[in-house]
């Protein structure tokens, strides 16, 4: 029973990552849907995100951290006030900044060949990161303990061993609004049906009038804009941040969207939570130190037996 | 798609062609620097440089990018992770010479004891990393060029961490240590004194020098008689066109497990080598950084081109190895002679050696937005998979103009 309860366990803590990973992951597959080149340095601005959240919290309450710090004392309520400006802040942040990147670095080089924005994307990864050590330092930085860990199984007066914290339950609150309000976005909206317009055919859209260059940045901007949202909640979540974050993150992403299927939308999402939850189960019965190498080892094996992804096969519908 | 009646110049041209001036120069020119680093050793020790020992891990770094040419210049396949190939081949190398490797319990007294030997040690290591190349390929090389790019990414990660984690062979972080030398004339590199012939000399790193010197001239001498051979073409063909290519009898995958296999053996000697002068190699030497600096050298000085290869490889080289350092050291002696307290705090905490990535990541940019062929542009590469001219310099509307449509159009921007 216990063995059973520890997989449970995992199998929370995989679903939350999972959901962290979708939205980064959502970040590479409407790129790729659209413009069908690999943002190397999404996984960075979902880092200057964190970084930049952090700033955020600690300039409106640096206080109230130190209240906050102790997990059993209930939260006060105007931290809920200080999240939500954060969080705005970081998804506008990190919004402008993948609009900047895209117009700066990629569009003189979309009509060019595959490999050219890709390197280009390389360059940009490297200089971000460069940014975040100028920022925040070499060594990884304590996110502000905001979110207290309480444990939901408990108060709800069952006993066991598997602990679902308000912490996972708040990666849940932030994460699923936003990945429902972008699908509606993309199916309902007028500039959604340009985006998938232009994912299938872009001289086509052109000629029917839609401007490319505008429906591009538009991609851009939401993907950084969840990039902002998950680099908040990640750092709340794990309570931790670092220059490096944004490379590992972004692997796993990456291999969340190209295992759900690469320009898909649901797939990033299948992919996201599958890998997160590989993730915590590497993480829970081999060791940590292992996790990258299943990882990484999964991505390649996807690639190489059916690069298209779960869902990879209905290319007409893709962002 | 332009028509080069001159696939291989020189040597197989029927037609005596006159001396081009500009080619005369461009002899001279190799002469002169070929000259310079082979008389280098001594000029070092004549005018007190002291950048012998930036120099030769600075090569060995040059002759990487030389082997990383071959599949990103010649093939026009982007690896990411050719560090790892150069981790194998520091580890074959490794594990044969070390006495710290699990096969010094059971190699000496068995048959084959003449594998401890360095120069075996350095053939296996080509011939490992060239096997490993040739592994990775073989399923991943019918992929599109951007998975491929990172298949090879996800090799490039998994080989440091494998290493890292599987410490009763590899040693883990800490790494193997020591290694097998080179030896010449019973006399071993690196170690001094050195006795040949009854005299006893005091080297210092002078053999490893010429040891990657010379490698690194077998290196290129190789390289050009590839470029110009059946398969050198095959690979310009496949880059430029790879359906026309098929549809002229190139197997396509075959050319590219080929680029592959050699491009990644050029990196185990080097990876040897590499080991012996160290006398140490860690997990965290082969990292994603160190490809992707590989990668710049090749991109910066101009894919496709060896020399131009070289001046990338040179410059990205001596800014990393000399010229970071040493100019951080200037601006903090500049600072300090202003004798203003602020304006001194200010300039020494100018460090180029923290902006490396910064560095490198703008030269990526730059140069692919800018002069995406490279300083050097290879002549017979015009229209290549990395060099593609951005033609995104049409309008929106002229180009509904163009189509004859009347659809009325959003302004742009």
């Amino acid at each position: 029973m216990l063995t059973f309860e520890y997989f449970l366990q995992q199998l929370v803590t995989g679903l939350a990552n999972g959901m962290l990973i979708t939205l980064v992951a959502i970040g590479y597959t409407l790129v790729y849907g659209i413009v069908e080149m690999i943002n190397f340095a999404h996984g960075d601005v979902f880092m200057l995100g964190a970084f930049s959240s952090v700033t955020t919290l600690q300039a409106l309450g640096a206080q109230a951290v130190k209240r906050v710090a102790n997990k059993d004392q209930p939260p006060i309520p105007e931290t809920y006030l200080w999240l939500v400006v954060a969080l705005i802040t970081s998804m506008v942040f990190c919004a402008t900044l993948n609009v900047l990147i895209e117009r700066l670095a990629y569009r003189r080089l979309r009509r060019g060949s595959r490999m050219a924005p890709l390197i280009s994307a390389i360059g940009v990864s490297f200089i971000l990161q460069n940014v975040g050590i100028y920022w925040k330092g070499v060594s990884p930085i304590n996110f502000p303990r905001y979110i207290p860990q309480i444990d939901l199984v408990k108060a709800f007066g069952i006993d066991s061993f598997v602990r679902v914290t308000t912490k996972d339950v708040f990666v849940f609150v932030v994460t699923v609004p936003l990945v429902i309000a972008l699908t509606l976005f993309i199916q309902r909206t007028k500039l959604g049906k340009a985006m998938r317009a232009t994912a299938q055919d872009r001289d086509a859209a052109q000629l029917m009038g839609i401007d490319i260059n505008r429906t591009i940045a538009l991609t851009f901007l939401l993907g950084g804009a969840l990039a902002g949202a998950a680099g908040l909640v990640s750092g709340l979540y794990n309570n931790t941040a670092g220059f490096q974050m944004g490379f590992s993150y972004g692997l796993n992403s990456f291999t969340a969207a190209v295992l759900g299927g690469i320009g898909n939308l649901n797939g990033a999402m299948l992919g996201g939570v599958f890998i997160g939850i590989l993730g915590a189960m590497s993480d829970g019965y081999l060791d940590a130190r292992w996790t990258p190498v299943v990882i990484f080892g999964t991505l390649n094996l996807v690639l190489i037996i059916r690069p298209s992804g779960i869902l990879g096969q209905d290319l007409a519908e893709r962002a | 798609m332009q028509t080069d009646i001159r696939m291989t110049p020189g040597r197989r041209s029927y037609v005596e062609e006159p001396a081009d001036p500009q080619q005369t120069r461009n002899r001279i020119l190799q002469a002169t620097a070929f000259a310079f680093v082979v008389a280098y050793p001594f000029l070092d020790l004549l005018f007190g440089w002291q950048a012998l020992l930036a120099f030769i891990p600075m090569m060995l770094m040059i002759t990487l990018a030389l082997g990383l040419n071959i599949v990103v210049g010649y093939a026009g396949l982007l690896d990411l992770g050719y560090a790892a190939f150069y981790a194998i081949g520091a580890y074959a190398a490794a594990f044969f010479t070390s006495p710290n490797s699990p096969l010094a319990s059971v190699l000496p007294g068995s048959p084959f004891a003449w594998m401890q030997d360095f120069w075996v040690s350095m053939v296996m290591a080509v011939l490992v990393a060239g096997c490993a190349g040739a592994i990775l390929g073989a399923p991943t090389l019918r992929l599109r060029g951007d998975y491929l790019a990172l298949v090879t990414l996800g090799f490039g990660e998994i080989v440091p961490r494998l290493v890292k984690n599987l410490e009763p062979w590899t040693k883990g972080v800490k790494g193997m240590s020591p290694i097998g030398r080179p030896y010449l004339f019973g006399c071993q590199f690196g170690v001094d004194p050195c006795e040949i012939l009854g005299m006893k000399l005091k080297l210092g790193m002078i053999p490893y020098y010429y040891l990657t010197l010379i490698v690194g001239a077998i290196s290129i001498f190789a390289i050009i008689r590839l470029r110009n051979s059946r398969l050198g073409r095959a690979w310009a063909a496949i880059r430029d066109d790879e359906t026309a290519a098929q549809g002229m009898g190139i197997n396509p995958v075959t050319t590219k497990l080929w680029a592959f296999s050699l491009g990644a053996s050029f990196s185990g000697a080097t990876g040897a080598i590499f080991g012996a002068y160290l006398q140490t190699i860690s997990p965290d030497q082969f990292e994603y950084s160190t490809s992707v600096i590989v990668l710049c050298m090749v991109i910066l000085g101009g894919t496709g081109n060896i020399w131009g290869v070289m001046l990338g490889g040179l410059l990205i080289q001596s800014f990393d190895r000399i010229f970071a350092e040493r100019l951080t050291g200037w601006v903090h002696k500049a600072g300090a002679l202003t004798g203003d307290p602020t304006i001194t705090a200010a300039f020494n905490s100018f460090d180029l050696l923290k902006s490396r990535l910064l560095v490198f990541g703008l030269c990526l940019v730059l140069i692919m937005n800018l002069r995406p062929q490279g300083i050097l542009p290879n002549r017979k590469r015009r229209e290549t998979a990395l060099t593609d001219l951005p033609e995104d310099d049409v309008a929106p509307d002229e180009a509904v103009m163009i189509a004859g449509a009347t659809v009325p159009t959003e302004k742009p921007r």
